[in-house]
């Protein structure tokens, strides 16, 4: 390994049984070996089988990276863990609720960026807006920067949730 | 262990074949043999009497009262009363890894769980399977702070393999079968179920008839070799001209056919080997390819094979940082191949060049087919070359020591122990601490499963527990429990126990009246100010033994060692030896922490002539 290891960010996407306990065990295996979590989103995705799907976006080296997949994938209740940043095959998207308090200019101003990034109006008043914004990160991030250019904001975000291109099935039950 | 292929598909059709209530009417099945309604704390019973569970070691309380009201009525399963739930499951450690079955520990709600995370941290550094039925409040008063409750799967979680609390009754015989399948199979582990005491009581159907192998098939870790990365093995295997095989307690784990294919390897491949801490009995300690344990502790020739070598073969070990030293001295030269049944053990600490995952040994009987069909013959010029090499790093005779005038030499105490076990059926535990690596490094293990410690939490205390456990498993064997004195002193409680039970345990105390491995790492990185190291006040311990019946003997001077040695084996029942021996001892050779393999203190002399870095003083 070099003197400065590169910091790659990942997708873990994982199936598990949802079971009582099951998202705690994910969660303190991160704390517990001093992995990194940016977000996390969890919901059940298949009621018929009680599976749930965990998506994990994580930074660390290659060889952190390589870990993390083999301590999840010893979990009891975990069916399968699939890395979605490899091959760069992954659509990821992340859902934010942003309210913005301004007037005059700068509500127009904001109005107009919400417009250009495809946010939609969800609550509206004399003066402030709730959007909704959807897309990858880093276009989040982008439309957070500038409303908070333009007035005092608040922010929701669900974290980010990705699924694999193309015609295969990637998580599937033991 | 259920055969592999089991699938989800076949677990659902097993849970839909579970008769809920009163069987169908179209059920021709005689329902009054295969079911029979019973209390869930009976159910449990039967259900690890179906696991082949004979020996359980706990500790009553109130919410485990309706296991203990069954186990009275119970005649196939023997409970052992410890003193200390701690104690508890080091005892099922000890009976398991001298048995190879799986240890069973039952305690009560709140403390008696908590009390029990110590020994679970230690089963799942050292992957010992056992299983653990802690008792817990009625459901329905969980979360509201009731008496004796603790968030037991949450303390827990951490540090078993998997934990369990069952809240609905019908799921306990499943529950306590897929716990018993995650314990002992993959890498072994602790496993922990969580029994409410409203549970224990309700009625339950017991299920004869029930799919074990579907109840196990949620987990199916992989324990067949890849056949493309033996036969890389192999490649790399045969173009190795200076190698070194580095066995751990996977092989222990994988049963004693590992440490019987191990040997085999060695002698067909004439390579030099050195085992761990944990390894030790995979290969006999009197085969001239044995180097010795390797390690911080380990031995000269060992540590410089392994920082020699040009090709590695790791079997069952995980490259613990008692192993390697500094990291980027770790045998900077060789093609590593890494054998192990748990995937997250590869590339942890050290990056290897090929990953074999599957159990021990069969991985071993697949490479040695392997071998066999490409011929493999070792390259014997070069293999000379190494070995003439090793026997100059044996010659300098590194665990030499010299018995002279009446003080009783540390490593002569258990050298003459040894030597005088020879012809016994003998189990050693031990503490943790100096006398731990001495005696790792003079007591020499032929068997597999006859060397139990803490070797990855290195927990004082464990030795005592450890060793009624193993007795349990053994009636008739040589039990003897290498201690220090501060260790013994953490769970000396249990001598109670030994008492109650005759379990016949011979105490063997290196008694130097120091915690010695504290005072020596402050002798050495912190300029000899020896901080609260002293084991002050300590009881007579031939006095301990009278009070619990049992024989006390002390050995003052080295002419005293051969008697009390003799008559603690020639007495029957327990024993306590007080051996004293020289109190300023230390424990050579060493790696210094942040120093690597080829950076070893030999002895006394070197240890001023090479200061610990400032980065080494920061690591444990």
């Amino acid at each position: 390994m070099s003197d400065t290891p590169i910091i790659e960010r990942h997708i873990i996407s994982v199936l598990v049984d949802n079971e009582p306990g099951v998202l705690a065990r994910v969660i303190g295996l991160f704390s517990g070996r001093g992995y990194n979590i940016e977000s996390l989103t969890v919901a059940e995705t298949d009621d018929r089988k009680g599976l749930s799907r965990i998506s994990v976006v994580t930074s660390g080296t290659p060889m952190v990276i390589e870990q993390i997949k083999a301590q999840l994938a010893r979990l009891v209740p975990i069916h399968s863990v699939r890395d979605l940043t490899e091959n760069d095959v992954a659509i990821e998207r992340e859902l934010a609720l942003v309210k913005i308090i301004n007037r005059g200019d700068d509500r127009i101003e904001s109005l107009r960026i919400a417009d250009t990034f495809r946010a939609r109006t969800l609550d509206s008043t004399l003066d402030s807006f709730v959007f909704e914004v959807t897309g990858n990160s880093s276009k989040v991030d982008a439309f957070v920067d500038l409303m908070r250019s333009l007035g005092d904001v608040e922010v929701a975000r669900t974290g980010v949730s990705a699924i694999s291109r193309g015609n295969r099935i990637d998580l599937e039950a033991k | 262990m259920a055969t592999d292929g089991q699938t989800g598909s076949l677990r659902s059709a097993g849970d839909m074949k579970m008769p809920k209530s009163a069987p169908a009417a179209g059920d021709k099945r005689d329902d009054a043999d295969s079911t029979a309604m019973m209390a869930g704390a009976e159910l449990l019973l039967k259900t690890l009497e179906d696991e082949g569970v004979e020996v359980v070691f706990g500790y009553p309380g109130g919410a485990v009262l309706p296991i203990y009201d069954a186990l009275f009525k119970n005649n196939k399963i023997r409970h052992i009363l410890v003193r200390h739930e701690q104690a508890a499951v080091h005892a099922a450690e000890g009976y398991a890894r001298s048995t190879g079955k799986t240890g069973v520990v039952l305690v009560t709600s709140g403390p008696g769980a908590t009390n029990a995370v110590t020994g679970l941290t230690d089963a799942l550094m050292d992957s010992v399977p056992v299983v653990c039925l802690t008792g817990q409040v009625p459901t329905h008063l969980i979360g509201n702070d009731a008496f004796q409750e603790a968030d037991t799967t949450g303390i827990t979680r951490a540090c078993t393999k998997h934990n369990y609390l069952v809240k609905d009754v019908e799921t306990l015989q499943t529950t306590v079968i897929e716990a018993f399948h995650v314990a002992a199979s993959g890498r072994p582990g602790p496993v922990l179920i969580d029994l409410p005491k409203d549970v224990l009581m309700a009625n339950v159907a017991y299920r004869m008839e029930l799919d074990k192998a579907a109840a196990q098939a949620r987990y199916m870790p992989q324990t067949d070799p890849d056949p493309a990365a033996i036969s890389a093995a192999v490649d790399i295997m045969m173009r190795a001209e200076r190698p070194v095989i580095y066995g751990g307690g996977g092989l222990i784990n994988s049963g004693p056919r590992a440490s019987e294919l191990l040997t085999e390897l060695v002698h067909v491949t004439g390579w030099p080997t050195t085992l761990t801490l944990m390894g030790l009995g995979a290969l006999s300690a009197d085969d001239s390819h044995f180097l010795g344990m390797l390690g911080m502790h380990g031995t000269y020739e060992a540590n410089l094979a392994m920082h020699g070598c040009d090709t590695m073969l790791n079997l069952g070990a995980r490259f613990d940082d008692r192993v390697t030293g500094l990291l980027t001295g770790f045998s900077p030269n060789s093609t590593k191949i890494h054998c192990d049944i748990d995937p997250s053990s590869v590339n942890k600490n050290v990056q290897v060049d090929l990953a074999v995952i599957g159990d021990a040994t069969r991985i071993l009987e697949a490479l040695l087919a392997e071998m066999k069909s490409r011929k493999f013959k070792p390259h014997k010029p070069s293999l000379d070359k190494w070995w003439a090499q090793i026997e100059g790093w044996r010659k300098r005779d590194c665990l030499k020591f010299n018995q002279t005038g009446k003080i009783i030499k540390p490593q002569y105490a258990i050298k003459r122990l040894c030597e005088m076990t020879a012809n016994h059926d003998v189990y050693i535990t031990t503490e943790v601490g100096q006398h731990q690596m001495w005696a790792a490094q003079y007591f020499d293990f032929h068997l597999p499963n006859r060397w139990m410690t803490s070797g990855g939490l290195g927990t004082m205390g464990y030795g005592l527990p450890a060793a009624l456990g193993v007795q349990v498993g053994h009636t008739g064997s040589t039990v003897i429990d290498i201690a220090g004195e501060a260790s013994f002193m953490m769970n000396m409680q249990e001598l109670s126990t030994l008492a109650q039970y005759n379990l016949p345990v011979k105490m063997f105390i290196i008694n130097n009246e120091w915690m010695g491995m504290v005072r020596q790492w402050q002798e050495l990185i912190h300029g000899g100010r020896y901080s609260e190291s002293y084991s002050a006040s300590l009881p007579d311990f031939v006095k301990l033994a009278d009070t619990f019946n049992m024989k006390g003997l002390v050995a003052q001077q080295a002419d005293d060692l051969d008697r009390v040695i003799t008559e603690m084996l020639e007495t029957p029942g327990p024993v306590i030896a007080d051996i004293r021996v020289a109190k300023e001892e230390n424990c050579f050779p060493m790696i210094p922490s942040g120093a690597a393999h080829n950076d070893m203190l030999l002895g006394p002399e070197d240890q001023a002539e090479k200061p610990v870095s400032e980065e080494g003083m920061v690591l444990v």
